[in-house]
């Protein structure tokens, strides 16, 4: 299929190109930018007037309840719901049911998505056998499978030892590790420490649950010179060392999720449960400073830490619920706000979605240069729509931002040259 | 902190009773001196009032109590209504039925009224946001949150002996960081305009921040008893002994039991208050909880009375609002 996406914006970051053109596709590839290639005779025309054409989403984190929680969503419904917004690739973590450390749950995920064909669908294996902390997984050959990492699956590994070792073994493969740095003991809460907690009689989760962790986890990185990346930061501090380690040349980088540059502590004081995650929602000053983390580039890649829910699993006394916040809908909309906010430029924030993460996997992907898989996402900035319950593609309704006016609709998305969502006029 | 709590209809008069923060003076004294004029009733010869006469209290307990369920059930049951005890034990282990299904289950049998005391913080609020327009819901405890019933019947047996709390220095001993009464408490107090509320406990059992309350934060007893008004004393759980929260109950006593020559610092005149139930020799030697200025029982007994007072207070709101009459 060869298609022309006409007079859009084209922002590509990785090329730094910020100009209205004409993008060329043909074969599932980007073959031109702004002037067409000889012999080029579209069979489709996609008018982007006004619109914003930029490289497909990619999501560094996102559970899709599959293989083992189907009753909270499924592959097929979650990379539809990507495609509706603009996200082109997924990564999963391995914490799955079974847990990705050997190459057939891969496989089979990968088959499942395949099927699906809405989305690519990544994969980060296990570290550690079934995420146990305690013996090594089978590293090369889940690389060998297709892994694009491998990682603890926000269930950090806690004996110094086995991470130490499993950071080397992982190097030893050229694998980047991604750690979720939150220490299960100190963080066995349910709110930030502070005064919110304290006033509703929440267990806290104090910064140095988070901080703690990524300190260790940075002597050991220092020692071995192995490459990795923090996941969903949560505090100030945490930004802070991660900027620190960054100046000293240490080969880190890290990512926040998306509900942390929008909500505080301060939206668990009606006790909703759609605002219970993990790591906490922390104080007014560590959102600014994760907020200036994103902008700055300490922060490389903007995810949405997407868990669906079935509404039971949110709908009892907070303590009882499982954490997690359905984000996938909401992300681009989410971070168009923070362009509103003064927060970053528009084509920095894209590159947080698109260029950011791939340069953090390893990937040539996330950019519209010539020869690029076609993965695309055409939207228009300046359309609103209100989040409902109607209006979420996901099959999990657990957000927090029911109600927002979100900026950015999005039309079109490509999927390897190939329309993978196209907005009927009336709908989201 | 919210504009309207779910626990106030439009006019800003109690549906439910579940937490003492956001509450008015007006809201405390009412509750007070509808208590005070119910206190009677236990000295007539027929302890009943009609006022309650066809309606059906639940007492839904999701933790052991004796003394807050029984005198729950002995408030509804002095104001004629029927009263249903559901306990309901249950460990994060074993899940029985959710918690709204047993909301839906008991709401199905017709009632009028919640008693809840639940593990959760929030769990009442939770109830409060699920239940049908004309159940009321009433706090007996939710978690470390709330149990505003216990501070309300605190602060009503501090108002038969030290009526003017503007002139009050009040201290609550021990373990503030897993207390619901000592949230609860420290709300009213403030409230009623207390001169000084301290807070009195090592580090562990204090939680973050906890000065943002409005309280004066001592850590050890000598200091903190210093010329105070009345003391209250928390129980201590044994379960802080393994999350190395404190090393023994023997230091525990010896730091911050209160014992007769530590009362003798505070006023000559000063009341020794305790929630219940009370651990000898752990936070509180027997001779001072035995002793002459001791008002523990009284707050059982003012305990009854207080309960009626907020029973026949919400559900008269919820009367008035379903008819349409102005109380």
């Amino acid at each position: 299929m060869r298609t022309v996406i006409q007079g859009g914006r084209v922002i590509d970051p990785a090329q730094q190109t910020d100009r209205v053109a004409d993008l060329f596709i043909a074969e599932g590839r980007i073959v031109g930018l702004g002037r067409s290639p000889s012999d080029f005779t579209p069979e489709q025309v996609i008018d982007a007037h006004h619109h914003i054409v930029c490289p497909g989403l990619i999501d560094l984190c996102a559970r899709l309840r599959e293989p083992g929680q189907e009753h909270k969503a499924t592959i097929a419904s979650e990379t539809r719901a990507a495609a509706a917004r603009g996200v082109t690739t997924l990564v999963c973590p391995p914490d799955t049911d079974p847990v990705i450390d050997e190459p057939a749950v891969l496989e089979w995920i990968r088959r499942r998505a395949k099927f699906a064909g809405q989305a690519r669908v990544l994969a980060l294996g296990a570290l550690t056998y079934r995420l146990r902390g305690e013996r090594l997984a089978e590293m090369a050959a889940l690389k060998e499978a297709g892994c694009v990492g491998v990682s603890d699956g926000g269930r950090p590994v806690t004996n110094a030892r086995v991470l130490r070792r499993a950071l080397e073994y992982a190097a030893t493969f050229d694998l980047t590790v991604f750690l979720t740095p939150l220490d299960p003991e100190l963080g066995n809460g349910l709110a930030h420490e502070g005064p919110v907690a304290t006033r509703m009689g929440l267990p806290g989760i104090p910064v140095a649950a988070e901080t703690g962790m990524i300190a260790r986890d940075l002597e050991l990185i220092r020692d071995l010179g192995v490459r990795v990346h923090f996941g969903r930061l949560s505090s100030a501090r945490a930004v802070e060392l991660i900027a620190r380690a960054q100046a000293e040349g240490l080969p880190v980088t890290a990512d926040v999720a998306i509900h942390h540059l929008h909500l505080t502590d301060m939206d668990l004081t009606q006790f909703d449960s759609r605002c219970h995650v993990r790591p906490p929602l922390r104080g007014r000053r560590d959102q600014e400073v994760l907020r200036t983390g994103l902008a700055s580039g300490v922060l490389t890649a903007l995810c949405s830490d997407h868990q669906p829910h079935e509404p039971d699993a949110k709908q009892a006394p907070l303590g009882d619920t499982e954490p997690g916040i359905a984000g996938l809908d909401t992300l681009l909309g989410l971070s168009l706000r923070l362009v509103q906010d003064g927060v970053l430029p528009l084509p920095a924030l894209i590159e947080r979605l698109t260029w950011g993460p791939a340069r953090i996997l390893g990937l040539d992907s996330g950019h519209l240069g010539v020869g690029a898989r076609a993965d695309v996402c055409v939207f228009d900035p300046e359309a609103h729509w209100r989040v409902e319950p109607g209006s979420l593609n996901s099959r999990g309704q657990n957000s927090p931002f029911l109600d927002w006016e979100l900026p950015g609709r999005v039309t079109h998305t490509l999927l390897e040259g190939r329309m993978v969502y196209e907005s009927t006029r009336f709908g989201p | 902190m919210s504009t309207t709590h779910i626990q106030l209809d439009a006019q800003g008069r109690l549906l439910h009773f579940l937490t003492i923060e956001g509450l008015t003076y007006h809201h405390l004294t009412e509750i007070l001196d509808t208590a005070e004029s119910l206190r009677g009733v236990a000295e007539r010869r027929v302890k009943k009032l009609p006022t309650l006469h066809g309606k059906t209290v639940v007492n839904l307990f999701f933790e052991a109590s004796t003394r807050t369920r029984t005198t729950f059930e002995l408030a509804a049951k002095r104001l004629s209504a029927d009263v249903l005890n559901l306990n309901i034990a249950t460990s994060s282990a074993v899940k029985g039925e959710s918690l709204l299904d047993t909301l839906r289950n008991i709401e199905a049998m017709q009632c009028d009224m919640f008693v809840m005391r639940h593990p959760q913080s929030g769990a009442a609020e939770f109830m409060a946001r699920y239940v049908k327009p004309h159940i009321a819901v009433l706090n007996a405890g939710d978690g470390r949150h709330a149990h505003p019933t216990q501070a309300m019947l605190d602060v009503f047996t501090i108002r038969r002996h030290k009526p003017d709390f503007p002139s009050l220095q009040i201290a609550i001993v021990g373990d503030i960081l897993h207390s619901r009464v000592a949230r609860s408490l420290i709300h009213a107090l403030s409230i009623l305009g207390a001169g000084e509320i301290r807070v009195i406990a090592p580090r562990t059992l204090l939680p973050a921040q906890v000065e943002d309350l409005g309280v004066r934060v001592f850590h050890h007893l000598a200091d903190g008893l210093r010329d105070v008004d009345v003391v209250v004393m928390l129980r201590l759980q044994r379960e802080r002994m393994e999350g190395a929260l404190l090393p023994s109950e023997q230091e525990f006593f010896q730091q911050y039991g209160l014992t007769e020559e530590r009362l003798a610092l505070t006023k000559a005149d000063a009341i020794v208050m305790h929630p219940g139930p009370i651990n000898r020799g752990v936070e509180i030697d027997s001779h001072v909880a035995d002793g002459p200025r001791s008002v523990i029982l009284e707050q059982v007994t003012n305990g009854i009375a207080v309960r009626m007072a907020i029973m026949s207070i919400t559900l008269g709101h919820h009367h008035a609002r379903l008819t349409g009459e102005e109380t």
